[in-house]
């Protein structure tokens, strides 16, 4: 049982939820995730853990509303509890000690991408941050970037910062040089982009992907991925890869399994919730 | 049950061995409820009137955990059903499991001395009946144990081989906490083995009563990542590990990563952890298939299988590359599923699971085998037969050939040894190379059965508790 102390959202379908959760607050590392099950007949997804406070021992969620599960998730409230977390899970980030890092977030993967950049920012790296979204109220985490180096904005239709996507400011910053290695975290068709840019001037390149899991264990095989033509269970052997190695048409293709039964859920949820059934319990 | 009559060895002979009453094959493929129904009282007496209680019951060794099976059948049949229950659940923690899901037919009932002329005396039956009658009534409020030992252990899973040693330390007066990753206590007896054949009521009510011997059980709690086995070793006088099996094998062929394929992990947790079944009211989804092909010959391979059928698939094929003489599963389940209409392609090895032009499953290109000289597993193995090769119309395939050992505990724990496929490596204790440390089940044996896993908790638990009481008198 995990009590939700903050919500907020911070851009038209995306919500930070800061939910206690005492040992993991503790003992997250950049990359990390974990597994939600809201309540007693929900799903389990997986989720990103964006912040942590061990003080407050509280993590913090950032989740964008598309599906079932996730629009369940931001309905609730503080004073609500969030019924199974379980982590964290994965591998940490591989963050280099010294030189330049791009840290590049695509939506709400730029949540994704902050505790990374948290994570190169405490070994003294340089960080260059550039986050992209539709326009500018889809822009999140670019205060808490700043703090900790240059930040990029691009906007899809420039109402704010660049116009146009992360790629093209991401080309400009190759061109320039000194870049060490770049983490990408968003749309797979973002991460892709990204890594065919850095394919060819040899520079490194982690993405975080965000396969179908269940259990988040290794248990189901659900997440499998192929990264450099070998299968991997992106909750054990990832959630990070080397973008370069990454078989990107696969992971989208996989992400599309269940489409036909996401709307039958959805509709069912609502309906639930019409008539009073999905109401939580009080806190 | 008042009028029990002592009955002769001849009229014993005479008695035939009674069926279980089952749920019909065309009512139960559109259900999940149990199959078999439990014996009805009148014919679990007859039954165990067929027990000769022989002096040196072969039964007893043929049990993984030397439950004394005269000994409980004795009192069954003389109607002293509360000396029934205390017999077998001094012997078996979780005799209602045991009852459902044992081999019997390898195991006790194989060596039964009736089975010589005739059929052996239904054991798994009665194990079932007795355990049954002690849930529906016996005062759980006050289970007996031992006075407090002041020593802690720390449980890592909650399957089979968790929950056994679990209730047995906890007997014994130890401090017991298990640690469970999922969300929900059993271990493979709820994600994996479906409804049909364990209710997970039945688990539940298991776990209550440990619960009620004052085991702690935390869910949501991975070691290897919440905690490390090490911190563990720091809050625990001993820690035994069965954390199970872990991950899914595929079969390295062409197109196992189109959408519709699944480990059998997969198939079965969705539908029965998550509920699949009761989809969209329980929102985890899994794909409804007109012709399902299930890989393997297993117990895991029949239980995915006729999970499928019960999910709508018109056709639900079991694809096996060797006969039905060789099949690893349970007499009892491919009866079971030949009844409910599951196909068997037998001497079939899938080759490539061809896609649509969406990329999903279409049908499984499989080459015919032939048996040819016995394998290091003693079975004969298969040999293709070359231009054989035929194709096998299905929209979903289950890969149900086995797992091997998840690394997520051992990767994080170096120093702890393990085998060359990465099973954690025990002395005849069921100690590890770190002292304190004890592992048991699949993590130690690679996937095996139930009972065997509960065989291996009931063991270390009495090693643990020598170990810990040991440890203690010398401090």
């Amino acid at each position: 049982m995990n009590l939700i102390v903050k919500k907020q959202q911070i851009s038209p379908n995306v919500t930070r939820l800061d939910v206690v959760a005492p040992r993991i607050s503790q003992i997250r590392q950049p990359g990390q995730f974990i597994i939600v099950r809201a309540k007693e007949n929900s799903e389990r997804i997986p989720l990103t853990i964006a912040d942590a406070n061990p003080v407050c021992e509280t993590i913090t969620l950032v989740i964008q509303s598309v599906g079932r599960s996730t629009k369940e998730l931001v309905s609730m409230n503080v004073g609500e509890f969030i019924l199974d977390i379980v982590g964290p899970l994965g591998k940490p980030t591989e963050l280099i000690k010294s030189g330049t890092a791009v840290c590049v977030g695509g939506g709400v993967g730029t949540a994704v991408v902050y505790p990374i950049a948290c994570g190169l920012k405490s070994n003294g790296v340089k960080i260059i941050s550039v986050i992209g979204g539709r326009s500018k109220e889809w822009v999140i985490f670019e205060e808490e970037l700043s703090k900790l180096g240059e930040v990029v904005v691009c906007t899809d239709d420039g109402s704010y910062g660049k116009k146009g996507f992360v790629t093209e400011a991401i080309k400009e910053l190759i061109e320039h040089g000194g870049i060490d290695i770049v983490y990408a975290v968003g749309p797979v068709p973002m991460m892709r982009a990204i890594a065919e840019l850095t394919r060819g001037p040899k520079i490194k390149t982690i993405v975080s992907l965000n396969p179908i899991m269940v259990d988040g264990t290794g248990m189901c095989g659900g997440c499998r991925v192929k990264v450099g033509g070998k299968n991997k269970f992106a909750c054990v052997d990832g959630p990070e890869f080397d973008g370069h190695l990454v078989d990107f048409n696969l992971l989208m293709d996989r992400l599309t399994t269940y489409r036909p039964y996401e709307q039958e859920a959805l509709e069912s949820h609502e309906e639930e919730c019409k008539i009073g059934l999905g109401k939580s319990n009080p806190a | 049950m008042e009028n029990i009559k002592k009955i002769s060895a001849k009229e014993k002979l005479q008695i035939n061995r009674q069926k279980m009453p089952e749920q019909s094959a065309a009512i139960r493929i559109h259900n999940f409820n149990e199959v078999n129904l439990g014996l009805p009282e009148h014919i679990a007496m007859i039954e165990a009137q067929r027990c000769l209680h022989c002096k040196e019951a072969k039964c007893i060794t043929g049990c993984p955990v030397m439950i004394n099976i005269p000994r409980f059948i004795k009192y069954l049949s003389e109607g002293d059903l509360a000396a029934a229950a205390e017999s077998l659940l001094s012997d078996n923690a979780l005799p209602a499991i045991t009852g459902r899901v044992c081999p019997q037919e390898t195991q006790c009932e194989m060596v039964c001395i009736r089975g010589l002329k005739g059929a052996p005396v239904a054991i798994g039956y009665l194990e079932r009946y007795v355990a049954d009658w002690y849930y529906n009534n016996m005062n759980k409020a006050n289970p007996p144990h031992n006075p407090p030992s002041g020593c802690k252990v720390a449980i890592i899973g909650s399957g089979p081989a968790g929950l056994t040693a679990a209730g047995e330390l906890a007997r014994l007066g130890h401090e017991v906490t298990i640690y469970e990753a999922l969300h929900q206590p059993g271990g493979v007896l709820v994600y994996g083995i479906p409804e049909f054949r364990l209710p997970k009521k039945i688990v539940a009510e298991e776990v209550n009563r440990l619960k009620l011997l004052g085991v702690k059980i935390e869910c949501d709690v991975v070691i290897g990542r919440t905690y490390t086995l090490n911190e563990l070793q720091e809050r625990f006088d001993a820690v035994f590990i069965a954390n199970g099996a872990g991950l899914p094998i595929f079969m390295d062929i062409p197109g196992e990563n189109l959408k519709g394929v699944y480990s059998a992990n997969e198939y079965l947790t969705r539908v029965n952890l998550m509920r699949a079944y009761k989809f969209p009211k329980s929102p985890t989804p899994v794909i409804k298939a007109k012709k399902v092909a299930t890989i393997g010959g297993g117990n895991v391979a029949m239980d995915s299988a006729r999970t499928a059928k019960r999910m709508g698939a018109e056709v639900s094929t079991i694809v096996y590359r060797r006969t039905k003489a060789e099949m690893p599963a349970r007499a009892e389940e491919i009866h079971h599923a030949e009844e409910e209409g599951i196909k068997f392609e037998f001497l079939a090895a899938p080759i490539e699971i061809i896609g649509d032009d969406k990329n999903w499953v279409k049908a499984l290109r499989c080459q015919r085998m032939k048996l040819g000289e016995p394998d290091t597993s003693s079975r004969r193995s298969p040999v293709p037969i070359p231009g054989s090769e035929f194709i096998l119309e299905c929209d979903v395939v289950i890969v149900a050939i086995g797992t091997r050992a998840n690394p997520l505990l051992t990767t994080t724990c170096p120093e702890l040894k393990v085998n060359k496929r990465g099973y954690i490596k025990v002395d005849e204790n069921g100690m590890t190379n770190i002292q304190s440390v004890f592992a048991g089940g699949d993590i130690v044996r690679g996937a095996a059965t139930v009972i065997l896993a509960m065989g291996d908790g009931k063991k270390c638990a009495r090693s643990i508790d020598k170990f810990v009481r040991g440890k203690k008198h010398s401090k």
